[in-house]
């Protein structure tokens, strides 16, 4: 499964920054997001996969008895995804606003237009 | 006590800044480092009787640094050297900047120097040294640059920053070098036992680069081009850094080592020759110049020269010469730099061939140059003539041919020097009034200060035996053993006295055919300062050459410059380790491989779509994918985080990419091969990595211990929600600040397009559909949040649920009704959940915790602080991602 998963994650990071390359906006953004879930992907995974239980101690015990997934990972990527959204979404903006005063989506024809 | 004498410069630093324009009381500021001077000054008795003291603050104790600071017969020396010519200095500047509107702001430099200074002599670190050595680069860097609207000031000011400061790294160097040889980076320690550095085997190491450091510092031959150039400085400056003190801190150094590092052949060579040349070239250029600074300069070069080249040879009389020179040097020349400023400021002209005759315009300072001159020429009487008898008795007395050598080059120098003396401190008061004459007279302020260097030299000549005891605690410190000095100013009849009087009528001489000479013989330039210009053009052309490769200005460019650069050293040191050999893994299940094939095939047909809704589409996919991972492997709250999340990427794309519908291809196959071919190495790379490293980790190094605490010490359930709100709450806090910045970014871009009332044609289904959920979704986000503490859920996946509600209301409604139903501003809910998280954190500081202690009411209920918290963390989702989708629906 570890295998799988290692593929999973380095397809998305492949993607992602295929995409980065390309010249229309809207590829840049899309790739962003590939990157960011690749990333999450990638932290979860390199913590440790467990196939257990949650990180939730049952009610009435006051600790985790037997297997368990590693709850630190998890807390890095439950902010990385809250993150990773504002950033994407403030791209998304950022490029919509590029687009509207430039009436381009290409990268390199922006950079040429005064 | 110590330390606090050695700092105490910096906090007049602060008070002449906060006086500012009161320039009336500035003076009054000298009144700080005469103290200072008399407390070293009487400190060295303490010394004589009952050796050095030490005091230390602590600084990066982590590193086993501490600011230790140490003062023996050497320090004081310099010390006290330092703070009474630093007052007369303040005295001087006071008026000498009566018309200048920064006068606050240089004269707070000037105090900095000074703490610097006294940290350069009074360190008893190593690295402290190192630390108030650059500083005193730093400040002189900034006070040669003080007229920076003058180009030639700013190329000054780098110049003498980038030839101090390269040897200031080598010094730094030095101090590796030496704790790694000796165990230990204190002078104290080095000095009382026998550090062996000499026997190490990085000895030549550490002595070239003390050296190097010295040598720049003290503008040494091939070095020496910065200090002439540093004359671009308001005078005050001159005298002070770059006459009576910086210049100096190099010998310090080179004194300061010899205990340690000297009495090889390597050090004394090295510091005789690079001496003895130096004292040649400054005093060959010094009569050659017609600004009265310059002269000066190249006259204080020769003087550096001469002290280096007697610390070189390093027997007990050359290094009495040293310090009694040093001194004597420190007066004249300090003297004559603030009458060149007086001249300067009373006749607006430095140049030697323009002044003469102001004896009666300005008689305080024509005494006060006249004397100084005098001592420079090492007329009898003077400081100048005991130090010279000195330097010529050890050299004589040395023995060897190389000694008379350097003898023969000291007397040539000593002459050209005594006639730059007399053209600098004589000719712009003897003969006629040429063309510069003042246009009224001296101010107190600018003739006290001159006239007491003068005078200082005078007494130090008369009755040398004043400064027996100063000198003899320095030549202690620097040769490790006692010797009593005993000076006197009459030295008898002999070879010594002819040679000095050699001297004089030499330099009487040379002062009197002056000005044929100057035009004839001296060559323009000795030609090291090319070699720094050629050196800097040289960078430049490089730099030139490499700014279009290196800076496209593309992004695409820069991405695979850094991805390629990723790859290589990620896929390199996978190589380079070896394979760790197949890991053991788990075996697949069929949900999780269905799993794991959804979010590969979303990424590839977001590489493939055409359309943008179908690459949305596919983003979402593997988002989708990648949150039931997240659920298959015991992480259901980032499962429901990342659902909401690729959910309200959905919603802001579509609104976004309304507007780009399709896209061509725009590069070439070429392009796309090339861009295809690096993607498909970095992901491999990245797969293989995580691979190895994924499966090679030892979990649970901080997760047993939230474990075992979590329901214990912080009342709740959800390990993972805990660490976010309670054990780790400053991070959560650092993240909704990001957000909160994120959402004003969006907000400020999209203020300055055109608004509507972002009224959408909406289906009825879409409509009917939003009637329904929209109270579901609230309760379920209001539901997540509170249970959040005990299972999974919690202010992030709250939040979100409930923006997704919002967003969708705004989308089936249009954005008015959905910000009534909200009630509040977007940006009102950022602003107060910032506050509860914050107010969260400072109320268990108002009963003396740290900041962000979870305080509890009620922890079977979950009743505290972290509650409040959290409430925080869903108030800034909420607010973030409603300020972005009301607003691009508005757009």
């Amino acid at each position: 499964m570890e295998l799988l998963l290692a593929i999973t994650a380095g397809t998305l990071y492949g993607a992602g920054f295929y995409l980065m390359l390309r010249r229309r906006l809207a590829q840049l953004i899309v790739g962003l997001g590939l990157l960011s879930n690749g990333t999450n992907l990638l932290i979860f995974t390199g913590g440790g996969l467990t196939r257990s239980r949650a990180p939730i101690i049952p009610e009435g015990q006051t600790t985790m008895a037997g297997a368990f997934a590693d709850p630190v990972p998890q807390s890095l990527v439950l902010t990385a995804i809250v993150i990773g959204f504002g950033v994407l979404a403030f791209s998304l903006v950022l490029a919509h606003r590029v687009h509207e005063m430039t009436g381009s989506d290409d990268i390199d024809e922006m950079g040429l237009k005064k | 006590m110590l330390a606090i004498l050695a700092l105490s410069p910096f906090l007049l630093a602060l008070v002449a800044l906060c006086l500012g324009k009161h320039s009336r009381w500035t003076v009054l500021l000298a009144f700080g480092p005469a103290m200072l001077a008399v407390c070293f000054g009487s400190m060295m008795q303490a010394v004589m009787t009952s050796g050095p003291f030490s005091a230390s603050l602590p600084w990066a104790e982590s590193l086993g640094l501490t600011l230790a600071f140490y003062a023996d017969g050497l320090s004081l020396l310099f010390a006290t050297l330092i703070c009474a010519i630093g007052s007369l200095i303040v005295i001087f500047t006071s008026r000498y900047f009566d018309r200048e509107p920064r006068a606050a702001r240089f004269l707070a430099t000037l105090f900095a120097f000074m703490g610097s200074m006294l940290g350069v002599v009074l360190s008893n670190n190593i690295y402290v040294l190192f630390v108030f050595w650059e500083l005193t680069g730093f400040t002189s860097f900034l006070l040669i640059g003080f007229y920076h609207e003058r180009k030639e000031a700013r190329s000054s000011a780098i110049q003498s920053f980038v030839v101090t400061g390269t040897g200031g790294m080598g010094l730094l160097a030095a101090a590796v070098l030496i704790e790694l040889s000796a165990g230990s980076h204190d002078f104290s320690a080095l000095l009382s036992g026998h550090a062996g550095l000499r026997e190490s085997a990085a000895y030549q190491w550490i002595a070239l680069l003390v050296l190097a450091a010295a040598f720049t510092k003290s503008a040494q031959t091939p070095f020496h081009f910065w200090l002439p150039n540093a004359m671009a400085a308001p005078t005050p400056v001159s005298a002070y850094l770059h006459s009576a003190t910086m210049v100096k801190a190099g010998l310090y150094l080179v004194a300061r080592m010899t205990p340690l590092l000297g009495g090889t052949a390597l050090w004394m060579g090295l510091a005789t020759a690079a001496g003895a040349v130096t004292m040649t070239v400054g005093a060959w250029r010094a009569v050659a110049e017609t600004d009265l600074k310059r002269i000066l300069a190249y006259s204080t070069v020769s003087a550096l020269g001469l002290l280096m080249m007697l610390l070189g040879i390093g027997t007990e009389s050359a290094v009495t010469a040293v310090f009694l020179y040093l001194l004597a040097h420190a007066c004249f020349k300090g003297a004559l730099f603030l009458v060149a400023g007086t001249l300067e400021h009373e006749t607006g002209t430095r140049d030697v061939t323009r002044l003469g005759g102001l004896r009666s315009a300005m008689p305080a300072t024509a005494l006060a140059a006249l004397l100084a001159a005098c001592s420079m020429l090492g007329l009898p009487l003077l400081a100048g003539f005991v130090g010279k008898e000195l330097l010529y008795e050890a050299l004589l007395s040395h023995g060897s041919p190389w000694a008379l050598f350097l003898l023969a080059l000291a007397v040539g120098s000593g002459a050209l020097l005594g006639a730059a003396g007399l053209i600098s401190g004589l000719s712009p008061f003897a003969g006629k009034i040429r063309q510069a004459a003042p246009a009224h007279a001296v101010a107190t302020a600018l003739s006290i200060p001159p006239l007491t260097l003068a005078a200082a030299g005078l007494v130090a000549g008369l009755y040398p035996a004043i400064v027996d005891v100063p000198i003899g605690l320095a030549v202690a410190s620097t040769l490790a053993r006692t010797t009593p000095v005993h000076l006197s100013l009459w030295h008898g009849f002999n070879a010594v006295l002819l040679l000095s009087l050699l001297t004089l009528c030499a330099a009487a001489a040379l002062y009197h055919w002056r000005d044929a000479m100057r035009e004839r013989i001296w060559p323009r330039s000795v030609g090291t300062e090319q070699l720094y210009t050629g050196a800097l053009r040289a960078l430049d052309t490089v730099s030139a050459w490499m700014l279009p490769a290196l800076q496209s200005a593309s992004l695409r460019s820069y991405a695979l410059v850094l991805i390629l650069t990723a790859a290589t050293l990620i896929s390199g040191a996978l190589a380079w380790n070896g394979l760790p050999g197949i890991p053991q893994i788990t075996e697949v299940r069929p949900a999780e491989a269905a799993a794991a094939f959804l979010t590969i095939a979303g990424a590839i047909s977001a590489v493939r779509a055409r359309a943008t809704i179908v690459a949305v589409l596919s983003l979402g996919v593997t988002g989708y994918g990648v949150a039931l991972t997240f659920l298959l492997f015991g992480a259901p709250d980032l499962a429901m985080t990342q659902f909401s999340v690729e959910t309200l990427t959905a919603i802001i794309f579509t609104l976004v990419f309304y507007h780009f519908r399709r896209f061509r291809s725009l590069s070439s196959r070429m392009i796309r091969l090339r861009d295809f071919t690096v993607a498909v190495v970095f992901g491999g790379s990245i797969a293989l990595s995580l691979f190895f490293v994924g499966t090679s980790v030892t979990p649970f190094g901080l997760g047993r211990y939230f474990a075992e605490n979590s329901a214990v010490l912080a009342h709740g359930r959800n390990i993972v929600n805990v660490i976010l709100v309670d054990f780790r709450a400053l991070d959560t806090m650092g993240e909704i600040t990001v957000l909160a910045t994120a959402a004003l970014g969006v907000r400020a871009l999209l203020q300055q397009g055109p608004r509507n009332d972002g009224k959408p044609v909406s289906p009825l289904i879409l409509r009917t559909a939003a009637r329904l959920l929209m109270p579901l979704l609230l309760l379920y986000g209001f539901f997540l949040l509170l249970r959040g503490h005990n299972a999974p859920g919690g202010g992030f996946a709250g939040g979100l649920v409930v923006a997704a509600a919002y967003s969708l209301n705004a989308f089936a409604f249009g954005t008015v009704t959905a910000r009534r139903a909200l009630l509040v501003h977007p940006s009102i809910l950022i602003g107060a959940g910032l506050l509860m998280a914050l107010g969260s954190g400072i109320f268990p500081v108002l009963s003396g915790k740290e900041f962000l202690t979870a305080q509890w009411l009620a922890p079977t209920i979950g009743l505290g602080s972290p509650l409040i918290f959290d409430l925080g963390v869903f108030c800034v989702v909420i607010g973030v991602v409603l300020t972005m989708t009301f607003m691009l629906g508005e757009e």
